[in-house]
């Protein structure tokens, strides 16, 4: 019964879409502000209706429901609850369900937090979420229903793909699609700009929070994705340059560009023309990723099902919106040019490069990704495009990026002085050069690669703190005092930047600096590796939930005697019969040691693999900072302030409660 | 491997691994030279049955033979490049993660710095057209700095206006980009 | 003009699109077409003794199937072969990796689709033909040349489309 409510819950949120791409539209064109005020309820309502089929689809995960198709395939009695409720977005039904609940869940966002916007701008960002909407709906009624009945009802499923059993699955899909959905709003805000012919300032200032908060979210789950593969794949690698990867990648490095530039066309009204492009190029990609991963084009880490009418429709969708959109944008691009001028070094000028950068590196990772597809589609035969190619051409165009990160925040707008900076910047410089190159010397000798990661990494960092420095140095008053009362968005900015920092070290000394053995162990055996002494202990069976697993002991004690014991596992999956390394990590600040049982060879032995991780763990901690960054910078007072302003004529609801701040919370 | 044997499994017939303890262990160490170079190479090359991992990080079943048939190779004095070689005859250049450069690779091999000289020279266009922005020829430089510097004392922190200069909201009647 | 760029780009990245959804990422041609099929001895299975080198079907079109005990499409492929194959040509076997020496009694009691399937123990002449999953079947020409390579289980379409035009090319 729940799963035909949830169907019949789907069918009518298509119905409301519809109407929510269409009407308010009309409404806008025409000056009719009945029309227009249906935008609001009609994606609430929606949001509610999805919210419900989406529970109910839970809700047959949880209680077992095998003759819902999708249950049936991708849950199994054993499974763990947590595991039940994380299936639903496990397979493809599910995943898109999870798309529609949350581009709904971003639109009644906008619906309720945008409240003193223009009515007509609201009308036209809610019409063209809704048509998104229609879509995808239609996608998920048509291709790929979730709540499909199964005849004769099997007595069990098949079980949750085990690769998908981690913690790191349960969070990383939500928040790479509210990272995906979320530049929907961007998207949204652009083509409303172009139908209204409005590319200002205003705009951008709009559109801002809103994508800041998306980036915030992708962030999040572009890092929750590469920890998954950490933890699950086996042998520690964090990035494999995998097409799904790279699908998740493409919108970040367009969405990092975006938000710059959204930067220099809130402060100074400029490249208007540029920064619409790029919105709707970040929300394309992020289509682009959906359909890559899910019609099966590139063969890649994440088995999906190959299904070319499902991918057929994507990519007809995908056709629409983004041909749509961009025959708009040949068409309505203002002619003229706005804004002011600025001088060959000035921050636009920097913020300018950066986008060169950014997007030369976005276009080597799209080229590399469907060079193969190109290749074959030509009938040209198959070739692959792996990590050497990526790293060789990814880094010389992220390096520079890298280096203006710390100039960029330290010129002014419209003229900079450049020889000033280099004046004020030099002791940053020297330092940092000065350290990198000696660092690895240290280590192991000359290291061309640790040194420009380290200098890089060193750099933005006196940079930031630089920054923190010339904000102060005019005011009086309590340092702490000073610290508080400077703008969110300049801390924001100052995290992210300093986040970045963290990732280029933790990436380049674990890259650089990470042993491993891959040894033969017979039980009461040791090794030693990096200042630690692993003595394998045997392996003995102990069943998990839904799994039979083989743990073994290895009993670690580390460089100043601290000792501990990790258990990997290879598990056997009951359901599938599938085979899975569980990796065992003790986790540190400045290193991960990551063992990995291999097989076993007779008389209690097994092959093992050992892994000293040097500073991963910053990886992730900087992909944190930069979240929070985001997050920070989206809570901005002045999003809120301008909303105030604007707000005059209709007193607001709350005008506290600014949209990007309870989005990033 | 267990990216391998998901892809495996999930198909209807790869080469799932024979049974457990059938696969033979990697040696260790047994000439670490070799090993070491084996490592390097088999970073650059595809697991051909995972469809998405190295040779050298793969643990399915192909993947140990194809590094033992490498060890026998190399033991036979044979060069990295004549390694490689042998591999591209019997599974072509998917084999290759580094993509040769040649004919069919010259627009992947390209492309990347293409781009980037071509957002080069956009933006120097625009810079270029921004500079010049709006600069009636009789004022000097000199004259547009210090209005310049005027306008810079008050142009950050503005909360209340979206465009920081008044000046610069006016409409200019030349063609972006 | 400028402003059309990036729909252009887009619409040519979409052609792109649409071909790639028909196009199997999992087929990979071998660069061993066109050349000699490698060359092996190697013992029957099942028949102690005995043993198969190309050497022997010289002068004939001859396919190699490359299967598995443990592959389940493999043995669901070798009841159909024979009535799709009749006598046209002879099909050997390349039994890859049988550690558990089930093949022998496996074919005994299932009947054999081959002439004679050889055992490929530890897997190295199956690598030499490029296998990547099983089963795979090549056609040998009266040169022994490799003129095609097939992977996957022979279907009847398969079969008519892909295999008898070109049998029937090689005079077979």
């Amino acid at each position: 019964m729940m799963a035909e409510l949830g169907q019949f819950a789907i069918a009518l949120a298509l119905a409301l879409a519809l109407v929510q791409g269409s009407v308010p539209l009309v409404g806008a064109h025409r000056g009719d502000r009945r029309l227009m005020a249906l935008a609001r309820p009609l994606a609430q309502a929606q949001f509610v209706l999805l919210v419900f089929a989406f529970a109910a689809l839970a809700w047959s995960f949880l209680t077992h429901d095998f003759s819902v198709r999708n249950v049936a395939q991708n849950s199994f009695s054993q499974l763990p609850a947590m595991y039940r409720f994380t299936a639903t977005w496990g397979s493809h039904e599910g995943s898109l369900l999870l798309w529609t609940v949350i581009l709904a869940g971003w639109s009644a966002a906008v619906s309720v937090f945008a409240r003193q916007l223009p009515e007509e701008m609201v009308a036209r960002v809610l019409g063209v979420m809704g048509l998104v909407s229609v879509g995808f709906l239609a996608l998920l009624l048509l291709t790929s229903s979730p709540f499909e009945r199964l005849f004769p009802i099997p007595a069990d499923g098949r079980d949750l793909n085990p690769l998908l059993q981690d913690l790191g699955m349960v969070s990383h899909p939500p928040l790479l699609y509210m990272g995906y959905v979320g530049f929907s709003v961007a998207f949204a805000f652009a083509v409303a700009a172009l139908l209204s012919g409005r590319l200002d300032a205003a705009w951008a200032r709009w559109s801002r929070p809103w994508t800041t908060t998306a980036w915030t979210f992708l962030t999040l789950g572009v890092g929750l994705g590469s920890w998954w593969a950490y933890r699950e794949l086996g042998w520690g690698g964090w990035w494999f340059w995998d097409p799904t990867e790279n699908a998740s990648l493409m919108p970040w490095l367009a969405g990092t560009a975006l938000i710059h530039a959204l930067a220099a066309t809130e402060k100074r009204g400029v490249l208007g023309n540029w920064t619409v492009l790029l919105a709707i190029a970040t929300f394309s990609l992020s289509l682009l990723g959906t359909f890559l991963v899910r019609s099966g084009v590139l063969s890649s880490v994440h088995a999906f099902a190959t299904d070319p009418t499902r991918g057929l429709f994507i990519l007809v969708f995908l056709g629409l919106v983004i041909g749509g959109s961009l025959t708009l944008y040949a068409l309505r691009a203002p002619r003229m040019m706005g804004g002011g001028s600025f001088a060959w070094f000035s921050r636009e000028s920097l913020l300018l490069a950066n986008n060169v950068f950014l997007v030369a590196a976005l276009g080597a990772v799209l080229l590399g990704t469907l060079y193969p597809l190109f290749l074959d589609a030509l009938g040209l035969g198959k070739i692959s495009v792996g990590p050497p190619y990526f790293n060789a051409v990814f880094v010389p165009l992220v390096a520079p990026v890298l280096f203006l990160v710390g100039v960029g925040p330290l010129a002014r707008w419209k003229q900079a002085d450049l020889p000033d900076l280099i004046w004020r910047l030099k002791w940053a410089f020297a330092v940092a050069l000065v350290t990198a190159a000696l660092l690895p010397l240290t280590l192991d000798g000359v290291n061309l690669q640790a040194t420009l990661g380290l200098f890089l990494a060193l750099w933005i960092l006196f940079t930031v703190l630089k920054g923190f420095a010339v904000r102060l140095q005019h005011h009086r008053g309590s340092r702490i005092r000073q610290l508080a009362r400077l703008p969110r968005a300049f801390w924001g900015m100052q995290f992210a930047h300093a986040g970045l920092a963290l990732l280029v070290i933790g990436v380049t000394l674990v890259s650089n600096y990470e042993t491993e053995r891959d040894v033969r162990m017979p039980i009461g055996s040791h090794l030693d590796l990096a200042g630690y002494r692993f003595v394998f202990q045997g392996v003995e069976e102990v069943p998990g939930p839904n799994y039979l697993a083989g743990r073994g002991t290895m009993e670690v004690t580390g460089p100043w005697g601290r000792s501990f014991t990790l258990y990997p596992e290879k598990r056997n999956y009951n359901a599938s019969g599938m085979i899975m390394t569980q990796a065992a990590v003790n986790y540190g600040p400045f290193r991960d040691v990551y063992v990995s049982l291999g097989d076993p060879l007779g008389d209690g032995a097994w092959t093992v693999r050992v892994y000293h991780k040097p500073f991963v763990a910053w990886l992730w901690a900087g992909t944190l900072f930069l979240a929070l960054g985001g997050g920070l910078a989206a809570a901005d007072r002045r999003y809120r302030v301008t909303v105030r302003r604007r707000s005059a004529p209709a007193p607001a609801t709350d005008p506290l409660r600014s949209a990007a701040g309870e989005g990033a919370a | 491997m267990s990216r391998c044997f998901g892809l495996i499994l999930l198909l209807a017939c790869l080469i799932p691994a024979p049974g457990v303890g059938s696969v033979p262990a990697v040696p260790n160490a047994d000439d670490p030279a070799l090993e070491a170079r084996l490592s390097h190479l088999a970073e650059d090359l595809r697991c051909v049955v995972c469809q998405n991992e190295s040779l050298a990080e793969s643990r399915a079943s192909l993947a140990l033979d194809l590094r033992e048939e490498i060890r026998e190779m190399m033991r036979t004095g044979m060069s990295d490049d004549a390694v490689v070689a042998s591999l591209v005859a019997r599974y072509g250049d998917f084999v290759l993660y580094r993509p040769p450069v040649k004919p069919l690779t010259y627009v992947l091999w390209g492309g990347p710095p293409a781009f980037l000289l071509l957002g080069i020279a956009l933006a120097l266009a625009t810079l270029h057209r921004r500079r010049t922005l709006r600069t009636p020829s009789d004022v000097s430089p000199e004259a547009l700095r210090e209005a310049a510097q005027l306008l810079r004392s008050d142009d950050s922190n503005h909360p209340g206006s979206p465009i920081a200069s008044g000046v610069a909201s006016r409409p200019s009647h030349q063609e972006e980009r | 003009m400028r402003r059309w760029a990036p729909l252009l780009v887009f619409v040519a990245l979409g052609v792109f699109l649409y071909f790639g959804l028909y196009l199997n990422p999992k087929e990979v041609p071998s660069p061993l077409v066109g050349r000699p099929a490698p060359d092996f001895t190697l013992p029957v299975v099942g028949r102690p003794g005995e043993t198969f080198s190309p050497a022997e079907v010289r002068g004939e079109v001859w396919l190699l199937n490359i299967w598995a005990p443990w592959c389940s499409v493999c043995l669901e492929e070798h009841k159909h072969l024979p009535r799709m194959v009749g006598d046209r040509v002879p099909v050997y076997g390349l039994t890859w990796k049988d550690l558990d020496r089930e093949a022998a009694p496996m074919l005994a009691r299932n009947g054999s689709p081959y002439v004679a399937a050889v055992d490929d123990r530890d897997g190295r002449i199956a690598i030499r033909f490029g296998v990547t999953v099983t089963p795979e079947t090549f056609v040998i020409d009266r040169d022994g040349m490799i003129r095609m390579k097939h992977v996957g289980a022979i279907t009847p379409a398969v079969w008519q489309t892909k295999f008898e035009p070109l049998l029937k090319e090689l005079g077979a």
